[in-house]
């Protein structure tokens, strides 16, 4: 329709730093940027990747100007290395729900590490993160039962070869627990295309459009008919972040929360439609508990199923 | 919470807005830092510029590849158009850091200014912070009878004053210009208090006299247009003479995009500038 | 208008059969381009049936919607209807009458939509789904414009340039209908809602099978679509609002519904000529009339009978928004199904060269926490406060902005409320708390 042309002064071109970090986590997420394939050409031309062990062995001493941070914290050594990364990042990003939520292996949040009893269940707090060191010192002068240490280690046997070098804390806590964060993407995986468009936005200075909004939004914009209300189906999408664009619902089957709680989510008003979809108090404390469990919205909705009615 | 003298509801036909949806190159022809965040940009068209505006007008405001803001017009005159921006996120930001020669989008005019100031009585204009900038052109339109004119400005710290360099201009053409902060520095020798303390110093003509009833313009945060309206009426100024300009978010700038509804108006359509009595009725509730 | 000599000659029979239309006027006989000469029927049932646009009133009988289909596909035109897809009745294209929603129904309520067996074969024997036509005539996703920077340091912006698609409308409920002028009002000023509106050929049906959700009456915007049609406070006056409208007549047992078509604008006039049709006999026009009529008394529910806008400028601080908030999601939902809700946001995009900049025009909803972020945070943050903007504003304030009630009565928000929340319910609730006051 309309051409204007007008001079426009290019910014100066200087190839930013990216780097990719990894705590606990599956590497889903960094796979994700690979999976970028029609764009990886572009953004390597665009931006200098100085740390991607998953894709590069060559790394390059930061600062870095972007960090993307996938995995959770779950050791002495990973807590001090998120510290080394923050200091050496202008611009600190975590992707995926280990990153931004524990993942789900903050399952063991639920859970006594050394015992494996469920216990009453447990969120990540400031406090809890202060006085872990002092409750693993505790743990290793012996302060549990002969009984619970045999199961502990015997479990411990089954899956690893050399127990006795595991060393992990009692939580799985996210990244934005022990360091400032300055943008988070959800998801498990997270979403390539919400990847792209996080990097460009951080390329150009654009403040990244991360939704606040529902699953449920999603779900209307690509005209996927409400599973929930349609075929009775248990769905999550309405107190789940956006992001993913809806790909469950999309596959006839419910949301299962895997961007975690969107902000302000009324899980509290979700949990009679739930029940009233066919599921139990079992079934909504399971839906909860994947892996958004140790935010609090979740951990509370999981926890509520078994609340008495008021 | 009924709202008066809104314009009736227009009925739109066709495509009177064009190409309202595209911004229309500008190129930054003159950049003064205001303060250590705000910053006076003077803009002139590339090719054909946007229309006339009105004080109290505002223009969507483009950064290539970081987004659009509503920005009010300070001034300008034939096709140049000047903005001054604080830097709060990254557009006003982007904005503020366009070099000389650089090129922003801008689309509009938008939105129903300031009223023209009655054809007597005194005129008081009082400012907030970065609300200068919107009064500025009814400071300037004001200075042609400057007799009736009182300035009342008010800013956090004295390094948050705006158009500084002007202030004596005004004064020198006849105008009352009172400067106040919250806080003082060192350096500050004036007045400190919040801007409505001011208006003891200007005389107000009492209702029931023979003087032609005053005017008011008011813009600054919501709170101190709030305490300002009151502060204005208290002294004697009709509450259908006060007017103050509202913020809301915008996206379109042409009531398409239904981010800026406050109650029964679109701020957009129907504001920024509103009177003070309709502003007091819909900013009375909360989270409207 | 009419022939004098036919008119004269049908004078003696209420329901005459002729044909008028506006550019064709006494052309009876020979309609259509150079085919066989059809005998067009009108339906004169009164003298003042002449319409504000000055297109008479003429009704046919169709006995296949196929033809309809086929000849507005042959005008270039993208047909779009209900068809039976994931346990539900959605808006898609379809390119024959075949893959219209035969024998479904469906049943409604509060957070719940089923897909059910009719006993005959309507196509249009269902009540609103989870999609309007606003879909087609404000996308969800829309580029408004792309911009470039050059190797040499020039800018282009570029509006879009495609043609709107042209699309035909099959099945357009009187509320729907009414939903579409609302919008008309509201995004008339858009370029691009306006291109594709007037491009679009609409074929509203009046809706004989209103659900428990449905509550058009008390909205003043159904069931029959003729009154929506003619609402002498319409605007923009100059567009068609409808094109044709069809009564759909049909009974177990009987292989394909009976539709008695009315033309309602010139194009729809031209349109419905060249259709195989036979006169609307009396009884069978009695009897669509019957239907919407009927229609009429069986609506699930209904608006409170009072002012709703002072009733709502009142309770603006009413403890029943605490009351609606605990139950709601704020999942957006409502806003999203509603045939009227026009809200979008932009998003301005780069690539990753930071060269191409976009600016894409996305639905939003009022629900959404960001909606009203002003620098340092939203104004509406509680639920609470974002309830109360959805209702008040569709109910009340959607008055003082645009001249008209938002509300078309369609059920869609309570049927699609997760949480079954029932807008007729919550505004009763508010209106017997504002008169306890």
């Amino acid at each position: 329709m309309s051409g204007s042309v007008a001079a426009v002064a290019k910014p100066s071109v200087v190839r930013p730093s990216l780097a990719v970090w990894k705590f606990a986590s599956c590497d889903g997420c960094q796979l994700t940027l690979l999976d970028c394939e029609d764009e990886l050409l572009a953004l390597a031309e665009t931006v200098h990747i100085a740390y991607f062990l998953e894709a590069t062995s060559t790394v390059v001493d930061g600062p870095y100007d972007v960090s993307l941070v996938e995995g959770s914290i779950t050791t002495e050594e990973d807590r001090e290395r998120i510290v080394r990364v923050r200091e050496q990042s202008r611009i600190l990003v975590t992707v995926g729900a280990c990153a931004t939520a524990g993942g789900i292996q903050a399952l063991r949040n639920l859970a006594d590490i050394e015992e494996f009893r469920p216990r009453a269940p447990r969120i990540w707090t400031e406090e809890r993160a202060r006085n872990e060191r002092a409750t693993r010192e505790d743990r290793a002068s012996g302060a549990r039962g002969p009984c619970e240490r045999t199961r502990a280690q015997e479990f411990l046997r089954v899956v690893y070869a050399r127990p006795e070098y595991v060393s992990a804390l009692g939580t799985s806590t996210p990244i934005s627990a022990h360091v400032r964060v300055d943008y988070e993407l959800r998801g498990c995986p997270i979403d390539r295309r919400q990847l792209l468009d996080l990097l460009s936005a951080l390329l150009a200075g654009r403040r990244p459009a991360i939704p606040a909004y529902s699953v449920c939004e999603e779900c209307k914009l690509r005209g996927t008919t409400c599973v929930l209300v349609a075929r009775g189906a248990p769905c999550l999408g309405p107190v789940t972040q956006a992001g993913c664009g809806a790909i469950c619902p999309v596959y006839d089957r419910g949301c299962f929360g895997c961007f975690g709680p969107m902000p302000g989510a009324n899980t509290a008003a979700l949990e009679p439609v739930l029940l009233a979809r066919g599921m139990t108090d079992v079934d909504i404390e399971r839906v909860y508990r994947t892996f958004n469990a140790a935010t609090s919205t979740f951990d509370t909705a999981a926890g509520r199923s078994h609340e008495p009615p008021q | 919470m009924n709202v008066d003298r809104l314009p009736a509801t227009r009925v739109r036909l066709l495509d009177p807005y064009g190409q309202a949806m595209i911004p229309v190159p500008y190129r930054v022809v003159h950049r003064h830092e205001e303060t250590a965040d705000t910053v006076t940009v003077r803009l002139e068209p590339v090719g054909d510029g946007l229309d006339a505006w009105a004080p109290g007008q505002f223009t969507m405001v483009y950064a290539f590849g970081v987004g659009e803001i509503p920005i009010s017009i300070s001034g300008g005159s034939g096709p140049v158009i000047q903005h001054t921006v604080r830097a709060v996120g990254a557009v006003s930001r982007a904005i503020c850091d366009a070099p000389v020669g650089s090129i922003l989008g801008l689309r509009g005019p938008f939105g129903r200014g300031w009223p023209d100031r009655p054809p007597e009585g005194d005129v008081i204009v009082l400012a907030g912070g970065i609300g200068l900038a919107p009064l500025r052109p009814v400071i300037l339109a004001g200075l042609r009878e400057p007799g009736r004119l009182s300035v009342l400005i008010g800013a956090r710290t004295p390094a948050d004053l705006i158009f500084t360099a002007e202030y004596d201009q005004w004064r020198a053409a006849g105008a009352r210009v009172l400067v106040t902060v919250d806080r003082a520095d060192a350096t500050w020798t004036g007045h400190v208090g919040v801007v409505t303390t001011l208006l003891s110093q200007v005389p107000v003509a009492p209702s029931g006299t023979t003087r032609p009833a005053p005017t008011g313009y008011i813009c600054g945060p919501e709170i101190m247009m709030r305490l300002g309206a009151d502060a204005l009426v208290a002294a004697g100024v009709p509450p259908h003479r006060i007017w103050v300009s509202l913020e809301r978010t915008m996206h379109c700038g042409i009531a398409l995009c239904g981010h800026c509804q406050l109650g029964p108006i679109l701020v957009c359509r129907d504001g920024p500038v509103v009177d003070a009595g309709n502003a007091a009725r819909l900013l009375q509730h909360r989270e409207l | 208008m009419i022939p004098s000599d036919t008119a004269q000659g049908l004078a003696h029979r209420p329901w005459a059969v002729f044909f008028v239309c506006p550019d064709r006027r006494g052309s009876e006989g020979s309609i259509g381009r150079g085919r066989p000469a059809l005998r067009i029927a009108l339906v004169i049932d009164d003298a003042d049936r002449d319409r504000p646009n000055g297109v008479k009133i003429m009704s046919a009988l169709l006995r296949s919607l196929e033809p309809l289909v086929t000849t507005l596909r042959a005008e270039g035109c993208t047909v779009v209807g209900p068809r039976e897809r994931d346990g539900a009745i959605v808006l898609d294209a379809i390119d024959s009458a075949a893959q219209l929603p035969s024998g479904w129904g469906v049943q409604t309520g509060p957070g719940v939509y089923r897909l059910r067996r009719r006993a005959d074969r309507a196509v249009f024997g269902h009540s609103a789904g989870p999609q309007a036509w606003k879909r087609f005539l404000h996308p969800p996703r829309e580029r408004l414009w792309s911009a470039d920077r050059g190797v040499d340091g020039t800018l282009t912006i570029t509006g879009p340039d495609e043609e709107p698609p042209r699309y035909a409308f099959l099945g357009v409920r009187a509320c729907d209908l009414r939903a579409i002028a609302i919008q008309d009002r509201v995004l008339g000023a858009s370029p691009s809602y306006a291109a594709r509106r007037r491009a679009a050929f609409l074929v509203a049906v009046n809706c004989t099978e209103p659900s428990a959700t449905c509550f058009c009456v008390s909205a003043g915007a159904g069931p029959d679509v003729e009154a929506v049609e003619t609402r002498p406070d319409r605007a923009p006056a100059d567009w068609a609002l409808a094109d044709l409208a069809l009564t759909e007549l049909a009974e177990p047992g009987d292989a394909e519904p009976l539709y008695v078509a009315t033309a309602l604008s010139p194009a729809g006039g031209r349109i419905l000529a060249r259709l195989p049709q036979t006169p609307a006999p009396p009884d069978v026009v009695a009897a669509a009339r019957a239907a919407v009529g009927a229609a009429t008394d069986h609506m699930g529910r209904s608006l409170p009978d009072v002012d709703l806008r002072e009733m709502l400028a009142a309770s603006l601080d009413s403890p029943h928004w605490a009351d609606v908030a605990a139950r709601c999601l704020t999942c957006a939902n409502c806003t999203m199904v509603c045939p009227t809700c026009f809200c979008t946001s932009v998003t301005d995009t780069t690539d990753l060269s930071g060269d191409h900049a976009e600016r894409w025009q996305t639905w939003a909803s009022c629900f959404e926490v960001d909606f009203s972020y002003l620098h340092g945070g939203s104004v509406r943050t509680s639920a609470r406060s974002r309830y109360r903007q959805w209702l008040t504003h569709k109910l009340g304030t959607w008055r003082d902005q645009f001249g008209e009630s938002g509300c078309v009565g369609c059920g869609r928000c309570i049927a699609w409320c997760p949480a079954g929340i029932d807008i007729t319910a919550e505004v009763r609730a508010l209106t017997s708390q504002g008169a306890e006051r």
